[in-house]
């Protein structure tokens, strides 16, 4: 269990050059993966060794759980940090491709950063290659991950190569696959494994463009996604739940649906209350208990007519029960948390918690523990 | 292009509709602001008619995945034909008055497919591009000739193993013919049953004598034994509605609850294959069948509100057309039309019609309406003289009087029906019958989806998206 567990720690950290990526091996496990030394940390107490002389000492790590058999680091030359670039107990992996973006939405959970970054496609390779060959699935995420162009490519074509069995799931705002030739190149890359994760926060531009504060994003999102659909790729669309979405979020279901039947998943998602959220709250906060009639509006409009609909991040206690089957434990598990005052609910080990960025300002009046007596009427 | 028609079913309110298929219900008083281009971003009903881009927008985005709907509405027309009727047999023990053309009596002889023809038909069907095939048997009463059928049957699935098409097979009989063996024989092979119950068993047995004179019973007995056979959804019925049944929506929809039947499909006399004097004793004008019709409906509606589900089919066929963003796989009501385009028949006589209803005509010696010889390859036959002449009516779009109206997104042409009843196959829809049925159900439908009523549009999503009635526990209607 890894809920609530950080991803990074620090620790005495010595003869490092440059920037290392490493795989947790212990003595059992080697004897069996027989990994290169140059690639293996070999845990010993309190800490970790690794390189081909052992001459990299990570000592007194100051939170030991962070880091387990099975996970990859980071380690850089003249830092303490040592960061958990893929876990093994973790639920869910992403790799982060970069902190750039062409969009800066008012609800950006990692608020994107300018600069060059394209040494990171090189770290990413080499922490594919060390990835577990079972991981089911892996997030792409950033930042804009197109943003790195061809090292995307590279990035996917190599975990297409070394993880063939792996689902791959990008989180892209879609607007540069309106180029035909680069659409081709990173739907080529991605294979049929590959499913393309689409943000759309209205049917119409304005709202779009304003949740995006990118004019003109609505549009080329629209065409990057019929690039996309022309290219026989797997599309889902993913739209965050909040006070400017939530008015036409009816209407973007219907449209959804008669525009971009082709999609294969719709995730409506609850703000996670992180990065630019927090500065935007006046613009974005409406309670989730106050959305429940357009939220069931849209959710049994998509499912209804076949579609594949989610709800993430919101609690089953501000949830018609009508929409339960639908809510997922989407929360990735260093950031969920459930209040105590979950501790007697009976659906808790159904529901999806909280963030644990969530204070007391993003709280629903309707969050409350659950009892059996209540669970028994209404039930179909 | 827009195109716009007043509902009468509502106060007040104006449909209006794009070439995708799209519509928007609006007030009469929103439609003249739209119309004069002063409905702006400040109206509630802006970004409505903006998301179906009816409102234009200059340099806008996502017209690719415009001219994409336009193109999924429309993929059926590549596909060539997909039903395919073979009429092994003209012979019937049944004298309907309705049906005097298109039957010979029981034991009259040269009435049955030769084998040679239908094993041309074969090669006809697998000419077909359609990757999906709907392969019927139909009469006549094609059980007389069962042997045959199962002949055919066989000889599409050894072609099939190498062709791998998706074939679904269906036959259309009175069912009292088929004995255990042949409905094993369905079973097996499931060959999906459709067979006629015109309604209480006094007007059944009027209409569709029999010579013992039992034909309900009979019929009740072999829907009895089909579906001990091939199950309960295995057979389907539908009644031919004559005058007598104008008069009580109710009775013949209570019939088909008391037979079990999950759906009833609602379909007027067609207006051919009788002599002018039947007609007068069993025809109606066209109104008289939407009036039943909206009776008939208001009464479903009441039965899956209270909790017992019926469908009726046409409705739900319509609804797909209004509701989904997908062509239909309908053959009777699309634009291009299905004559020849979606349907071949292959008759017991070596000819080959693009519709069932061209048949009839035919049989009354109208010899304009056959595309050939079954032993022409399908490329001759669909550039024949008929096709030729009947796709001059095929692009309802295109016609007068329906390439103007706001329901043709939904409907469809039917140039058979306009050769044979107004001798031409563009028609002239003022005084089409095929007119005054389709506008009437269209607003029966529209008026019910405007009106809102919660409980009417749980069983119309039901309908139009196949689901049972309680699994839609939410209509998720979104007015637009």
């Amino acid at each position: 269990m890894t809920l609530g567990l950080a991803l990074h720690t620090h620790a005495k950290v010595s003869g490092v050059s440059g920037v290392r990526i490493l795989k947790v091996v212990d003595d059992d496990e080697q004897a069996e993966l027989g990994l290169s030394a140059h690639w293996r940390a070999r845990p010993i107490a309190g800490g970790l060794v690794a390189g081909n002389g052992e001459e990299i000492v990570l000592g007194d790590l100051r939170d030991p759980t962070v880091v387990a058999p099975g996970d990859v680091i980071r380690v850089r030359e003249g830092s303490s940090l040592v960061s958990v670039v893929w876990r093994r107990a973790a639920r869910t992996n992403a790799l982060f491709t970069t902190e750039r973006c062409n969009s800066l939405c008012l609800m950006c959970s990692q608020p994107p950063r300018d600069g060059n970054d394209d040494w990171r496609v090189a770290e990413l390779l080499q922490t594919i290659d060390l990835i577990d060959r079972d991981e089911v699935q892996l997030g792409v995420t950033g930042g804009e991950p197109t943003l790195l162009g061809d090292g995307l490519s590279r990035v996917l074509a190599r975990c297409g190569e070394v993880l063939p069995e792996t689902h791959l799931h990008v989180l892209t705002n879609g607007r540069t696959f309106r180029d035909p030739a680069a659409a081709a190149d990173w739907r080529r890359a991605g294979g049929d494994r590959t499913t393309w994760a689409v943000p759309l926060y209205a049917d119409v531009p304005d709202i779009h463009d304003a949740v995006v504060a990118a004019p003109g994003a609505f549009d080329e999102t629209l065409d990057g996604l019929y690039e996309l659909a022309r290219l026989g790729a797997r599309v889902e669309i993913r739209v965050v739940l909040h006070a400017m979405t939530i008015p036409r979020l009816p209407q973007l279901a219907a449209y959804i649906y008669r525009r971009l039947p082709f999609v294969e998943h719709i995730a409506l998602m609850g703000l996670e209350p992180m990065g630019l959220a927090k500065g935007n709250r006046d613009r974005l906060w409406i309670d989730p208990v106050d959305y429940q009639a357009e939220l069931r509006s849209a959710v049994h409009h998509l499912a209804n007519r076949g579609m594949t609909v989610s709800i993430y991040n919101l609690p089953l206690c501000v949830l018609p029960r009508s929409l339960w089957p639908f809510a997922r434990q989407s929360i990735s598990e260093w950031k969920n948390r459930y209040p105590d005052e979950c501790v007697p609910c009976v659906v808790k080990d159904h529901c999806a918690g909280f963030f644990a960025s969530a204070g007391p300002a993003w709280r629903s009046r309707a969050v409350r523990p659950l009892q059996f007596e209540e669970l028994s009427d209404g039930l179909a | 292009m827009l195109r716009a028609i007043d509902l009468e079913n509502t106060v007040d309110r104006r449909l209006l509709t794009n070439a995708r298929g799209e519509y928007a219900i609006l007030s009469r008083q929103d439609f003249a602001l739209l119309e004069e281009g002063r409905l702006d971003g400040s109206h509630a009903r802006y970004h409505d008619l903006l998301a179906l881009g009816m409102i234009e927008r200059p340099g806008r985005g996502g017209q690719g995945l415009e001219r994409a709907a336009l193109d999924t509405r429309k993929a059926f027309a590549l596909e060539g034909p997909s039903l395919h009727i073979f009429v092994v047999t003209l012979r019937c023990d049944h004298a309907c008055g309705y049906c005097q053309v298109s039957r010979a009596a029981v034991d009259a002889s040269g009435f049955d497919m030769h084998w040679g023809d239908a094993l041309a038909a074969i090669d006809r069907v697998f000419e077909a591009p359609a990757q999906a095939l709907t392969v019927e048997f139909q009469g006549g009463e094609p059980a007389l000739r069962f042997d045959l059928v199962m002949a055919i049957v066989l000889e599409i699935e050894r072609r099939n193993a190498v062709e791998g098409r998706a074939i679904r097979f269906s036959m259309v009989s009175t069912l009292h013919h088929l004995d255990e063996d042949a409905l094993a024989f369905c079973a097996d092979h499931q060959i999906h049953l459709s067979t006629s119950i015109d309604g209480s068993a006094a007007l059944h047995e009027r209409q569709r004598p029999n010579p013992t004179k039992d034909s309900f019973a009979r019929s009740v007995v072999s829907l009895t034994r089909a579906r001990a056979i091939l199950g309960h959804e295995g057979v389907a019925a539908l009644p031919t509605l004559t005058r007598a049944a104008m008069a009580n929506p109710r009775a013949v929809i209570d019939v088909y609850r008391d037979l079990g039947f999950g759906s009833i499909f609602l379909r007027p006399i067609s207006p051919y294959g009788f002599a002018l004097k039947t007609r007068r004793a069993i025809g109606y004008p066209m109104a008289d069948f939407v009036a039943f019709y909206s009776q008939a409906l208001d009464y479903l509606l009441d039965l899956n509100r209270q909790g017992q589900p019926m469908v009726e089919t046409y409705a739900s066929i319509l609804l797909r057309h209004i509701l989904t963003p997908f062509g239909s796989g309908y053959v009777d009501l699309r634009s291009p039309a299905g004559a020849g385009l979606g349907v071949l028949v292959y008759n017991y006589d070596g000819q080959v019609y693009p519709a069932d209803e061209a048949r009839m005509a035919a049989q009354t010696g109208d010899r304009r309406f056959a595309l050939g010889s079954v032993h022409e390859p399908f490329a001759k036959l669909m550039a024949s003289p008929a096709m030729r002449w009947l796709s001059t009516g095929a692009v309802a779009e295109a016609l007068p009087g329906c390439g103007t109206c706001a329901f043709v997104p939904f409907c469809g042409a039917d140039p058979v029906y306009h050769a044979a009843a107004q001798g031409d196959p563009v028609g002239d829809r003022a005084t089409s019958e095929f007119c005054v049925k389709h506008k009437g159900l269209f607003q029966i439908l529209f008026g019910h989806l405007a009106g809102g009523d919660p409980e009417t549009l749980k069983t119309l999503t039901a309908w139009a998206f196949n689901r049972h009635r309680q699994e839609v526990v939410d209509a998720g209607h979104i007015a637009q």
